[in-house]
């Protein structure tokens, strides 16, 4: 074999050596592996499963009242009423009294880069020595064992959630998505096939952090300035590398944080852009523009209402609070209707947590905005009102066609609360992430407890 | 701004006035006292008081009536504890921001005194601006009084913290120098050179500082009587006299087990201090000892993370095991959007009672954790004789809500403090009314006002 492909090689230099004025033909480009940590998840097993008389909400906008859903196989296989049928050897579980939901997914979460304890050792989300550091990846940060992932399932019914790095830079630095499935390591819990995402900011964070050591930027025309023209690197970068890829030749030098902008320009990676005030988001939409990319989101978002419109036309999804409100400047004009507004005026709104806290009642925060849009004659359905908490968050992921509603042939990532989940007084009670029961409020022992907290006080209490 | 708050002023005024007589009927009245509410209720309100509430009570002839059929009726809420009032936009960077950079607050921040000369003297009243909107926003959600606590300062004593009205009026002060506030758990340990058992020290010598001067009648003005070896300023340990008499109370905030019964020990050693744990994460598994020594607990209601190490054996279930075993447990906002999110404790109370459903858990009835947010945190402080409660004779903090207060989707539509009527919008509130239909009219939306 070895021998064989060293002649061929030699009879392939002589033939170079023959023709002497034909150009020689430059080697076929190498693809980069785009892939190099890849999710090494793999689901639970399942048991057929079929929840009848349950209050469903599909997550897509629809209830159905006295509902059934079929779980199979990993997947969702069925959704109906009373009359669907069960596959034979189902186990039954009498819904009365209870709403199945999907699974919440969290956009804008913490958990892993900075994990409960919150010591300095465990602090990793903000790379904070330059304002341009896209070359870092939360999951080489995200700690498995952050107790708070455990919380988020039991409390809080999130399947699915996009860990972030901070807000300290410009460019902070590709996110990750994960399942909420306790693993050994973060590849065990990477959401498969999903993109990655980047982490932008604008405002108040990277001019403050950068600013006060007397370096750019130290103000939001310094952030914009230095954005610019890391975007016209980037460009540069990828006409080099679409050239390579084009024609082959020498290989470019790769540069980390290039690869992750250009994998931006070319749609594969996905922006979150954190930024509060509406003159700022407007900013960011014309760079966008001016550099050829799109944005998924803007994270926070606190001014959304004041260019709901515009947000709308421009297709991107703000992720919001319910009501957090002047911690700082740029959230000064939070007002209580921004999501309902949002979701008014067209464009996608995310009820999203960034707290180990909050992302436990994301359901409750959901209902509050509901409520406060419809004191202002907003009347947003409980069915509707859902698509906030796990439709459009699966849209902004890009993961809407694998999970996010129940919808057959989807992951059977789902929820049963044990009353209205729009109410303080509801828990979860069974939550299933890929068809596998990853929770039971009834069972002790169906539920995580890390590592980190074996052994401690409160071990494997209900939380 | 200025006229805007005049107009505030002139209408908080606005009728009911203080000294009418009136009636709230119909409701779903709860007194805040741990009992369950009680359909087509009553409150009787006169000169700024609570006459009766509950059902059948008569409405006085001539009272002004107010028709609160199909709403829920209650006490305005008291935070338990807060920084309400201290600071206006408070900026309190965390990590996942950048960090860093607390003094970019345009000078709206008075929580905190680390670098200033004095601790234990501090008094938060002449920081307390009542017309911050962090007041007129938890005021529009129910938010009626609240303990205000000093920050730390350069030491383990914050200072002395206030109980405060959130009224649309420039008299905010309840009680001043209701309590001292002092740090004993992790944070204690930091500021006072990373030990706790030098925390301690430091308390100790500071209450031995303020026994010498508490032999003089007047502790500030005696001159050369204190030892060489002071660490305290005069007028910090002068502000002491009254905790080591127990004539103020000692709110400490700890959070560990054994830290908890580090402080409960305190009492052997100084008789007469009138403690309140502050916190307390862990204090359900030490809970018959505080229930014991009966110490109230303000404690937080839903932290259930091993935020720190000290809070290890946080759960949701603190605040229930805590009130099981007999401890006077009430809810604060420790360290958890103090300034600012008061308006939270209602629902995280509602969160309480959920846990009652759920198995291994336990939470507290609809009634008690009503009252964990109204009257509970009052007797805390010895003022449950005066606010917290529809009982007779405490003052006529009222809020009528659209439906079950302890749900986050139910929103104050009246709210009532000592009697007057408060107005309900806010910063917030005028925005969205800005905002609320965007297509582009003859002017710029600066000019809708």
């Amino acid at each position: 074999m070895h021998r064989l492909t060293a002649i061929a090689a030699a009879s392939l230099a002589l033939g170079a050596c023959a023709g002497m004025e034909a150009k020689p033909k430059p080697a076929a480009a190498i693809h980069i592996n785009d892939d190099p940590y890849p999710s090494t998840y793999e689901r639970y097993p399942g048991v057929v499963t079929v929840i009848r008389h349950a209050t469903v909400f599909d997550g897509d906008g629809h209830r159905i009242d006295n509902g059934t859903l079929v779980l199979g196989d990993g997947k969702i296989e069925a959704v109906g009423g009373p009359d669907l049928a069960s596959p034979t050897g189902a186990v039954e579980i009498d819904g009365t009294g209870k709403w199945v939901t999907p699974g919440i997914i969290d956009v804008h979460s913490h958990l892993g880069d900075y994990p409960s304890p919150g010591t300095p050792s465990l602090s990793d989300g903000n790379e904070a020595t330059s304002p341009v550091r896209p070359e870092v990846w939360a999951e080489h940060s995200v700690w498995p064992q952050d107790p708070g992932f455990s919380r988020a399932l039991i409390n809080g019914g999130i399947t699915t959630l996009q860990i972030l790095p901070g807000s300290a830079n410009l460019f902070g630095g590709r996110s990750v998505v994960v399942k909420n499935v306790a693993a050994r390591t973060t590849q065990g819990m990477k959401f498969p096939g999903a993109p990655y995402g980047l982490k932008m900011a604008c405002g108040e964070n990277p001019k403050r952090v950068y600013g006060s050591k007397g370096n750019m930027p130290q103000t939001r025309m310094g952030n914009i300035a230095l954005a610019r023209a890391t975007w016209i690197k980037a460009q540069a970068y990828k006409r080099k590398w679409d050239k390579y890829y084009k024609n082959g030749g020498d290989m470019p030098e790769r540069d980390l944080a290039m690869d992750t902008l250009k994998g931006v320009l070319d749609g594969k990676i996905l922006v979150h852009n954190h930024c509060y005030r509406a003159d700022e988001m407007a900013l960011m939409i014309d760079m966008s523009h001016e550099f050829g990319y799109k944005i998924a989101t803007f994270e926070h978002a606190v001014e959304a209402y004041k260019i709901a419109d515009l947000l709308a036309r421009e297709g991107i999804c703000s992720s919001m609070w319910a009501d957090w409100y002047g911690f700082k400047m740029e959230s000064y004009d939070a007002i209580k209707e921004n999501i309902p507004f949002v979701h008014n005026s067209g464009a996608c709104a995310i009820v999203h947590s960034d707290d180990p806290n909050g992302i436990q009642r994301l359901n409750q925060e959901a209902a509050k905005a509901m409520a406060d849009g419809r004191r202002v004659g907003i009347n947003i359905s409980d069915e509707v009102a859902w698509e906030w908490l796990s439709r459009n968050p699966a849209k902004a992921l890009g993961i809407l066609d694998k999970t996010g509603t129940l919808t057959a042939g989807k992951m059977a990532d789902v929820v049963l609360w044990n009353g209205n989940p729009y109410s303080d007084y509801t828990r979860p009670e069974r939550v299933w992430i890929d068809g596998a029961e990853m929770y039971d409020a009834n069972d002790p022992k169906r539920r995580p407890v890390s590592d980190f907290e074996l052994g401690q006080p409160g071990e494997g209490d209900t939380k | 701004m200025i006229r805007r708050a005049l107009a505030l002023l002139l209408l908080a005024t606005s009728t009911p006035a203080a000294a009418q007589t009136f009636a709230i009927v119909n409701g779903i009245v709860a007194r805040g006292d741990g009992g369950e509410p009680v359909q087509g209720g009553t409150v009787v309100v006169r000169n700024g008081r609570i006459v009766a509430a509950g059902s059948g009570v008569a409405v006085p002839p001539g009272a002004q009536i107010i028709d609160a059929a199909g709403k829920w009726v209650t006490p305005g809420i008291v935070a338990g504890f807060s920084r309400l009032g201290l600071a206006d936009v408070d900026l309190g960077t965390s990590a996942e921001e950048g960090g860093g950079g607390a003094t970019d607050t345009a000078g709206s921040a008075d929580d905190t005194s680390q670098t200033g000369p004095f601790s234990a003297a501090i008094d938060v009243v002449p920081a307390i601006n009542p017309l911050h909107t962090t007041i007129a926003v938890n005021r529009a959600d129910g938010v009626t009084r609240a303990l205000v606590a000093p920050g730390s300062s350069k030491s383990i004593f914050g200072g002395q913290g206030a109980v405060i009205d959130t009224g649309a009026d420039m008299d905010p002060v309840t009680a001043a120098r209701r309590f001292q506030f002092v740090e004993l758990g992790e944070a204690g340990a930091g500021i006072a050179g990373g030990s706790r058992a030098s925390a301690h020290l430091l308390f100790r010598n500071a209450l031995r500082e303020a026994a010498e001067l508490a032999r003089f009648a007047h502790p500030i003005a005696v001159k050369g009587e204190r030892s060489d070896d002071v660490l305290l300023t005069r007028f910090d340990a002068a502000a002491l006299v009254p905790v080591l008499r127990g004539r103020q109370y000692l709110l400490v905030h700890v959070e560990r087990a054994s830290d908890i019964l580090q402080v409960l020990a305190l009492k052997r050693e100084f008789s007469s201090l009138k403690l309140v744990l502050v916190g307390a994460s862990e204090g359900w598994t030490v809970a018959d000892r505080i229930a014991k020594a009966g110490v109230p607990v303000i404690a937080s209601a839903v932290n259930d993370l091993p935020a720190s190490f000290e809070q290890l054996a946080a759960t949701q279930s603190n605040v229930g095991r805590m009130r099981a075993a007999g401890v006077k447990v009430s809810i604060g906002m420790i360290d958890d959007s103090d300034t600012r999110n008061l308006f939270l404790e209602r629902q995280y109370a509602g969160n309480l009672v959920a846990l009652t459903k759920i198995p291994g858990a336990t939470g507290v009835s609809w009634g008690e954790a009503l009252a964990m947010i109204t009257s509970r945190p009052a007797q805390a402080i010895g003022m449950g004789g005066e606010i917290g409660s529809l009982a007779p004779g405490r003052r006529a903090d009222i809020v009528i809500w659209s439906g079950d207060p302890l749900e986050g989707s139910s929103a104050a539509e009246q709210v009532f403090i000592d009697g007057v009527r408060q107005p309900l919008d806010t910063h917030q509130t005028r925005l969205r009314d800005r905002y609320r239909y965007l297509p582009r009219r003859d002017l710029p939306e600066a000019y809708r006002h």
